[in-house]
C-alpha cells in the first residue's frame, strides 16, 4: 500500500521523502487549501522546488486544493490548478463540484482526486464523480467501518485512500460549518477550523481555560494536558451531564488496522497533520513505512510507538471499528 | 419573494408529523419539502403518512418535493434514496449520491446540505436539471449576491435559510445515542424526546448548539427579519423556513407579512420573541463577523 | 531520541542563578547580531511570518531567570534579553524545549498538548513563528561555530560536549533516512 504523507513546508516535504514516503501531499499558500494557517504551506517556487526534490527521490506529490473557491473570486482557485500542473504535480485534490469540472475541462492530463471535503461516503456517489470528472481516487471521509470500505471497493474502480494517522474529524468533512458559526472562519471557505486567531488561554486561579471565539470550551488543571480548543472535540454540557458530547480529544491511530485495510482494498494510506513539525512528519513515516514494508512482505505488523504524538496523548481507531458510532 | 418550508429536520411522533402539514395548508408558502433528511431509522415511524400529507399540500396547490438523506452510507439508505426517484414527486437532493437516481433531463432541486458555494457549480447543477437550489447557510450576502445573478442567467431560482436552527454538521456518529451512552444500533430512538433538538451548553453554561441524532445545529434560531430588502434586491427568489414547535404556521404567516411590508423587522423580531420566548436569533453567517452573531435590537442572555 | 519528550531536561539551578549577573546589554547585542546572521541567510524565514513580521514575541525559558524579546520587524530583526518583558506573544516552557522546538528535536504541537510549552497571547502569532522556524531548519551550534571563524572547530566541540552532557538539544537533528 501506498503512504501518503503531509508536508506543511518544503523542508516537511525533503523530510518525509527522506523517511520513505511514496507520495507527499501539500498544499499552496493561500485560502486554495484546507490547511491554510500561518506560516504554512508552499508558494510557486517552492512548489515547484519541492516537486523536483521529491520526483528524483521517486516520491509523488499531490496538490490539495480543496477549499470550495468563493463565488466571485473563482480564478484563484483556477490559477492553483494551472501552477500544480506548471509544477509537475503527480494529482490535484479537488472536493468542489464547479473547480473539479473546470480541471476536467482545462487540464484533463492532470490526474484528479477528490478530496476528503467532498465527503463522498459511498459507492454511488464515488461513481458518480468517476463518471462526471474522470476522479481516479477518492479520500473516504472518517465516517466509515472497515466492512463498508471493503463494500464500496467491491462496487467501484476508483481507487480508495484512507487517514491511518493523526487529527479526527468527528463530522462529515466538508459539510462542518461549527467553526464558521462560532469565528466567522470554516473550512470550507477559508481552509481553517477552530482558527488559532480565535483561541484564547487564560489561567483562571488553577485552572487553564481554553476559548474559541468566546467560547470556553476546555478547562483543565495547571499540568494537565492542554488540548487544542477544537469545537467538536470540545467539552460541554447537555441535560446534567458534562463532557465532550461529540468526541474525546483523541487522535486516529489505525496502524493495527493496516492488515484489514489492505484486504479491504485500499490503495494508499494518509496521514494528517501538515500543520506538524518536520520531525513529528519524518517520525510518523518512519513508522508507517516500516509497517507497510512489513505487510507487503508478510511479516507481523511492528508495535505502535506514536501514541506520544498524538494529541491529547490518547488514541481512537475512529469509525473504522464500528463501536464509535 | 416566495417562502418555502424546508424538510422537519427533528424526529417527531408520526401524529404530530402530520399535523404540521396539515396545519400548513393553510398558511401562506408556496412550497414544502418534507421527508426524512438527518437518519434513515427514523423514516419507518412516518413513512405511510408521508402520501397524505404530499396529497394535502397538493390539493391546497402547493408544490411539493422530498427530500433525499443528507448522509447516505448503508445499503439500505442507498435504496431508499433509489426509491425515492421512483415516487414521482420531485426531489431535493441533500446528498450528491442522489444524483446517481435521479435520471438526465429530470428537473430536481437542491437543499442547503449541498455545497453550492460558487457560480461553477451551480451552473454544473443547473446543467444536470437542477431547477431551485437552497444555498447553503454559511454563504455570506456577497455569495448569495453572485449566485442569485446566475440564478436569474440560467433559469435556477434561488433560495435562501430565512429561519430556524440552523444545520451545522452531520456525522456518522449519533450523539443523541452517545449522550445516552446507547449504541447507534440501539439507540432507542431517543432523540425524539427533543423536538427541536438537545440543548448543548458551553463550560459557562452559554447555549451554543444542538444535538439531534447525527445532526449538530446552532441553539440561534436563524432569522433574516432584517435582510429581506438585501436579499429582494440581490434577486434572490425564496426564502426557506426550518419547522420548529410551537405555531409554526403562524411563524410562516409573521414572514409573509414581513415580505408583504406589513411588518418590518423590527417588528418581526419582537413577534418572534413573543411567540418564542426563549429563542436566540441569529444572521450572522448572512451579515456579520460568524454565524452566531444577531444584527438585531433585542438579544437574550 | 528525537520526539520522546517525557525527560526533557532543566537548566541546572547553579548556573542559571549566575545568569541573574550576566550583563543584559552585552548579550542583547550578541543575540540581535547572531539573529540577523540567519535574517540575511534565511530570508524565507521572515517571509514566512507573514502579517507576523511584525508581531513582538517573548520567549521565555523557565529554568532560567531572564527572557528573550523578539521583535522580527520583517527581516531586521532585534533581540534583548529581558529579566520579564511583555509583548504580542510569549511562549515559555524549558530552555532544553525552546531549543529542541529551533532543532527540530521536538514537535510544537506534541510540546504543546504535554504542556511542556504554553503559549500566552496571540497564538496564530506563535503558530507562524514556529512553523517558520521549523521550514528553516535551523542549526544554532552551526552558525555559532562559523561565527566563530578559525575557532570554529573547537566551539563545535564544545557544544557538543554540552549537548552529551546536558542533554540539551544544541546542535540540529536529523532523522536518519529512509
Amino acid at each position: 500500500m501506498e503512504i501518503v504523507c503531509p508536508a506543511g513546508t518544503p523542508a516537511a516535504l525533503r523530510a518525509a521523502v527522506k523517511a520513505g514516503a511514496h507520495t507527499i501531499y501539500c498544499g499552496f499558500a493561500d485560502e486554495t487549501n484546507a490547511r491554510n494557517f500561518p506560516g504554512l504551506n508552499f508558494d510557486r517556487e517552492e512548489m515547484q522546488e519541492g516537486v523536483r526534490f521529491a520526483h528524483s527521490h521517486g516520491s509523488k506529490v499531490l496538490v490539495a486544493i480543496n477549499t470550495f473557491p468563493r463565488a466571485g473570486a473563482e480564478d484563484i482557485w483556477h490559477r492553483a490548478v494551472a501552477d500544480a500542473e506548471t509544477a509537475g504535480a503527480d494529482a490535484v485534490i479537488l472536493a468542489d463540484l464547479g473547480l473539479l469540472a473546470y480541471a476536467a475541462e482545462n487540464h484533463p492530463n492532470l490526474r484528479r482526486h477528490l478530496s476528503v471535503q467532498a465527503a463522498a461516503a459511498n459507492a454511488d456517489m464515488i461513481n458518480f464523480y468517476a463518471e462526471a470528472f474522470g476522479v481516479k481516487r477518492v479520500v473516504l471521509p472518517r465516517v466509515l467501518s472497515v466492512p463498508e470500505i471493503a463494500a464500496i471497493n467491491a462496487e467501484t474502480d476508483v481507487e480508495t485512500e484512507v487517514f491511518v494517522f493523526g487529527g479526527l474529524c468527528v463530522m462529515a468533512e466538508g459539510r462542518c460549518s461549527l467553526s464558521s458559526y462560532a469565528t466567522g472562519k470554516s473550512p470550507n471557505m477559508n481552509g481553517v477550523c477552530s482558527p488559532p486567531s480565535h483561541v484564547e488561554y487564560r489561567e483562571e486561579g488553577t485552572d487553564l481555560d481554553a476559548r474559541l471565539g468566546g467560547y470556553v470550551i476546555h478547562r483543565v488543571a495547571q499540568g494537565e494536558p492542554a488540548p487544542y480548543p477544537t469545537l467538536c472535540k470540545g467539552c460541554f454540557s447537555a441535560e446534567a451531564k458534562t463532557g465532550h458530547l461529540f468526541e474525546d480529544p483523541v487522535s486516529l491511530n489505525a496502524e493495527q488496522l493496516m492488515p484489514q485495510l489492505k484486504k479491504a482494498g485500499v490503495t494508499a494510506l494518509k496521514i494528517e497533520g501538515r500543520q506538524r513539525s518536520r520531525s513529528y512528519v519524518a517520525q510518523v513515516v518512519k513508522n508507517f513505512r516500516a509497517a507497510t514494508d512489513a505487510l507487503e512482505a508478510g511479516l507481523p505488523m511492528p508495535e505502535g510507538m506514536l501514541a506520544r504524538l498524538s494529541e491529547g496523548q490518547a488514541v481512537t481507531t475512529g469509525a473504522y471499528k464500528k463501536t464509535w458510532r | 419573494m416566495e417562502l418555502t418550508v424546508g424538510p422537519n429536520q427533528f424526529f417527531w411522533a408520526a401524529d404530530d408529523w402530520l399535523k404540521l402539514y396539515r396545519d400548513l395548508v393553510t398558511a401562506p408558502v408556496t412550497r414544502v419539502v418534507l421527508g426524512e433528511v438527518v437518519c434513515s431509522k427514523r423514516l419507518p415511524f412516518f413513512q405511510d403518512r408521508i402520501p397524505e400529507a404530499v396529497e394535502l399540500l397538493q390539493d391546497a396547490g402547493k408544490e411539493v418535493a422530498l427530500t433525499s438523506l443528507a448522509l447516505v452510507t448503508l445499503k439500505r439508505e442507498r435504496k431508499m434514496t433509489a426509491a425515492l426517484a421512483e415516487m414521482g414527486v420531485e426531489i431535493e437532493i441533500n446528498d450528491l449520491s442522489a444524483l446517481a437516481h435521479i435520471p438526465q433531463g429530470t428537473a430536481f432541486s437542491v437543499g442547503p446540505l449541498v455545497n453550492v458555494y460558487n457560480e461553477s457549480t451551480l451552473g454544473w447543477l443547473a446543467n444536470r436539471g437542477a431547477t431551485r437550489v437552497c444555498l447553503p447557510p454559511e454563504l455570506p450576502l456577497e455569495s448569495v449576491a453572485a449566485l442569485a445573478e446566475v440564478g436569474a442567467k440560467t433559469g435556477v431560482k434561488i433560495e435562501v435559510w430565512g429561519h430556524g436552527r440552523l444545520p451545522l454538521a452531520v456525522s456518522g456518529r449519533c450523539y443523541h445515542a452517545r449522550h445516552h451512552n446507547r449504541p447507534k444500533d440501539n439507540c432507542q430512538f431517543a432523540c425524539e424526546d427533543d423536538p427541536d433538538g438537545l440543548e448543548v451548553k458551553t463550560l459557562e453554561d452559554q447555549p451554543f448548539l444542538v444535538i439531534n441524532g447525527i445532526q449538530t445545529l446552532s441553539d440561534s434560531y436563524a432569522s433574516a427579519a432584517h435582510q429581506i430588502e438585501t436579499l429582494q434586491d440581490a434577486g434572490v427568489s425564496a426564502l426557506r423556513l426550518s419547522p420548529q414547535s410551537g405555531d409554526f404556521a403562524g411563524l410562516c404567516g409573521l414572514y409573509r407579512q414581513r415580505l408583504d411590508g406589513d411588518l418590518d423587522g423590527a417588528g418581526l423580531e419582537a413577534a418572534l420573541h413573543a411567540g418564542w420566548p426563549k429563542a436566540r436569533l441569529s444572521d450572522g453567517f448572512l451579515k456579520g463577523a460568524r454565524g452566531a452573531d444577531w444584527s438585531g435590537a433585542s438579544q437574550l442572555a | 531520541m528525537p520526539l520522546d519528550h517525557s525527560s526533557i531536561p532543566v537548566f541546572p539551578a547553579a548556573p542559571a542563578r549566575l545568569l541573574r549577573l550576566a550583563p543584559m546589554a552585552p548579550l542583547s547585542l550578541l543575540l540581535t547580531q547572531f539573529t540577523r546572521r540567519i535574517a540575511q541567510q534565511q530570508p524565507g524565514l521572515f517571509r514566512r511570518l507573514g502579517q507576523y513580521g511584525s508581531a513582538r514575541f517573548v520567549i521565555d525559558p523557565t529554568d532560567l531567570p531572564l527572557a528573550i524579546l523578539l521583535e522580527p520587524r520583517n527581516g531586521d530583526p532585534k533581540v534583548s534579553v529581558q529579566r520579564a518583558p511583555t509583548a504580542d506573544a510569549r511562549i515559555a516552557g524549558p530552555l532544553a524545549a525552546l531549543l529542541g522546538l529551533v532543532h527540530g528535536a521536538y514537535d510544537g504541537d506534541a510540546l504543546f498538548f504535554s504542556r511542556d510549552l504554553v503559549i500566552e497571547g496571540d497564538t496564530e502569532a506563535v503558530l507562524a513563528l514556529r512553523n517558520a522556524i521549523d521550514d528553516a531548519e535551523l542549526d544554532l551550534a552551526g552558525e555559532a561555530q562559523t561565527i566563530a571563524g578559525p575557532l570554529g572547530r573547537y566551539v563545535r566541540q564544545l557544544i557538543e560536549l554540552g549537548e552529551r552532557t546536558t542533554g540539551m538539544p544544541l546542535t540540529r537533528h536529523e532523522e536518519e533516512g529512509y
